[in-house]
């Protein structure tokens, strides 16, 4: 622990992602060999049939017959190199497979997180102003609902009612059937991202507001909000700048640990809305038992967690000038 | 008073009416009891969950229909025929709603049960021990906090192949970090305390602090976490049913969900209802849950 110590914060940080994403990588590569079959038996499979010889054959091109330590390191090189395997059942690299299916994800998580910072802060905030106002008891009651309610089923009421009640929103997919040119591309996006990102955002508007509000109660008890009031602010000025300055800290540290479970959730939405993302492929490739895909997904999930995880971190240290000092 | 505890449970109860009420103080127990019947959404919460203990135990055999035959017209509405409609080849959903329920509440409740206790291992051990245990631990807690725990649970229970035991076993594995991280914060408070000293320096040993001195005190809030964590076990195996990646032999709310999925635009009913189901038990245990912190924080009662 000694040389965590001599360098800067940000160094100890992405050194501390490298080593998580390593373990990632050993966890899947233990997952591997739990999983059942290996790649030299589902080529058997697909040629029909093979001998004895060609399999032997096989598994030594594929290391296979080494010790499982060797193995480790075998894959341990080529998940460093970008080799993560090859999907049977889609037929490509599952790099490639990844690499075409992230950004719809990206774009669905990132906006279902700004949807719900945005208004699970401002909600918590409102109801932290009267805490035994209306507004409040309404941002509670919506909170509690959001919590408890599945994430999948709120998508498909959602969808029911888009579909079939009210259809402004387009309820499938990530692209109309007839693509648009230019800025009609990106505005076709965005429209059938309304209703996966909105349905994504409601566990976690629910959660902020309930954070915002207990953080929010809390500074604006202190005493430099007294001072504020005191001086003659506006009470808007009080509490959307001063207080909320230090309100947001805990939500910016449950950011990102909540990358994690923004993902998890993203499976289901994906699923519900059939958005092209690395979710949807999870689903089909758990139906298709599809493995170097389905761990290919966890690995490369897992890392972009870290890493986001990371440069929050990172941003966080550099906003609070308390924590610039402060021990990782 | 931790230790007066059993003894008041077990009291007949001519022999709890008995001393005159002004006599003694009320047990803390009671106390915290009272506070929390005196909450109306805590009590209202416990109230919907008996309900609907209550409906899944003995509804499907006071309802006595099949959930798994086909007895009506595929995809027919609620009140047609049948009270909440069928699914897409002609099953009651009340049926399976009744008996979907008991698969659910037995893997939440479980899986609960095996979150808490690693989390609370793993906490009490770094909690206790501190310095590079602590490290150690808290790195490992770390990893499986930030990992995509729904995408794990799923890889899990697909590579073991699904069951009741293997869905448990990947909820409990994936989501105790919480809890873990909650119970080291509360063996830090409280292994400083002076009773904690007193003990360990009338000797006692380590696991006799921490589980029979420490860990009683630090209960209240892991109690709390516990509503919460039994939530999203049932949310969680929800979502896992839904995926198609429950016991296939086994009706849950998610899977009836899930298999009518394609359907969800012709038969509302058929998602809607089992849907409303699990929100319900959840937010019962919610409402539950909060009912308990306020009960237990005094600050709340002084507010109450």
């Amino acid at each position: 622990m000694d040389i965590f110590r001599k360098m800067t914060p940000t160094l100890t940080r992405l050194l501390e992602a490298f080593l998580l994403v390593m373990a990632v990588v050993i966890l899947n590569f233990l997952l591997i060999q739990l999983a059942p079959g290996d790649p030299v038996e589902v080529i058997v499979g697909e040629m029909g049939g093979a001998s004895e010889e060609l399999i032997a054959q096989l598994r030594a091109s594929y290391g296979l017959d080494r010790p499982v330590l060797e193995q480790l390191f075998i894959y341990l090189g080529k998940v460093l190199t970008g080799d993560l395997g090859y999907s049977y059942y889609f037929n490509t690299p599952v790099l490639d497979l990844l690499l075409q299916r992230m950004p719809a994800t990206i774009l669905l998580v990132l906006s279902a997180l700004v949807v719900a910072v945005v208004l699970g802060t401002f909600a918590g905030a409102l109801s932290a102003k009267k805490p035994d106002g209306m507004g409040s008891h309404l941002v509670t009651l919506f909170s509690l609902v959001g919590y408890s309610a599945p994430v999948f089923w709120i998508g498909m009421m959602l969808l029911i009612v888009f579909a079939s009640i009210w259809p402004i929103f387009p309820v499938s997919g990530m692209y109309s059937m007839r693509r648009p040119d230019g800025i009609g591309y990106y505005l076709d996006i965005a429209h059938h991202l309304v209703l996966p990102s909105v349905t994504l955002a409601t566990i976690y508007i629910a959660y902020y507001s309930r954070l915002a509000r207990t953080s929010m109660i809390e500074v604006l008890g202190q005493d430099y909000i007294r001072t504020a009031r005191a001086k003659g602010l506006p009470e808007n000025k009080v509490i959307w700048k001063h207080g909320l300055k230090n309100g947001l800290i805990p939500i910016v540290t449950m950011i990102g640990l909540q990358f994690g479970q923004l993902f998890a959730g993203a499976v289901l939405v994906e699923t519900v809305f059939n958005w092209p993302g690395l979710g949807r492929l999870a689903y089909d490739s758990i139906l298709r038992r599809d493995y170097p895909t389905l761990l290919g997904i966890l690995l490369f999930s897992a890392v972009l967690v870290m890493i986001a995880n990371a440069l929050t971190d990172i941003a966080y240290r550099r906003i609070d000038p308390r924590m610039r000092r402060a021990k990782a | 008073m931790m230790k007066s505890d059993p003894m008041t449970d077990t009291l007949p109860p001519q022999a709890e009416v008995a001393p005159p009420p002004a006599a003694k103080p009320d047990h803390p127990m009671r106390e915290t009891m009272k506070i929390f019947l005196r909450n109306k959404s805590a009590a209202g919460g416990l109230i919907l969950l008996l309900a609907i203990l209550f409906a899944t135990v003995f509804g499907p055999s006071m309802y006595g229909v099949d959930p798994l035959e086909m007895v009506w017209v595929p995809l027919s509405p609620p009140g047609d025929g049948t009270p909440l409609g069928t699914d897409y080849i002609g099953r009651d959903i009340l049926a399976g709603v009744l008996v979907g329920g008991r698969v659910t509440l037995i893997v939440g409740a479980v899986s609960a049960i095996m979150t808490i206790v690693i989390g609370i291992l793993v906490g009490a051990f770094a909690g206790f021990f501190g310095g590079r245990t602590d490290v150690a631990l808290m790195k490992f807690t770390e990893f499986f906090q930030v990992l995509p725990s729904l995408l794990l649970a799923m890889v899990l229970v697909t590579i073991f192949a699904p069951s009741l035991f293997t869905i448990i076993l990947a909820i409990g594995i994936v989501g105790w970090a919480q809890v873990a991280r909650l119970t080291r914060a509360e063996f830090m408070r409280i292994g400083n305390l002076e009773y904690v000293k007193a003990a360990r320096a009338a000797g006692a040993g380590n696991a006799y602090l921490m589980f029979r001195v420490i860990l009683p005190g630090s209960l209240p809030p892991i109690i709390v976490a516990s509503a919460l964590v039994t939530g999203s076990s049932i949310l969680f195996e929800a979502g896992l049913s839904f995926l198609g990646l429950g016991d296939p032999n086994q009706l849950t709310w998610g899977l009836i969900i899930g298999q009518n999925q394609n359907y969800l635009l012709d038969a509302w009913w058929t998602v809607t209802c089992p849907g409303v189901a699990i929100f319900l038990t959840v937010l019962a245990i919610s409402l539950i849950g909060d009912g308990i912190n306020d009960a237990l924080n005094p600050r709340a009662r002084k507010r109450a």
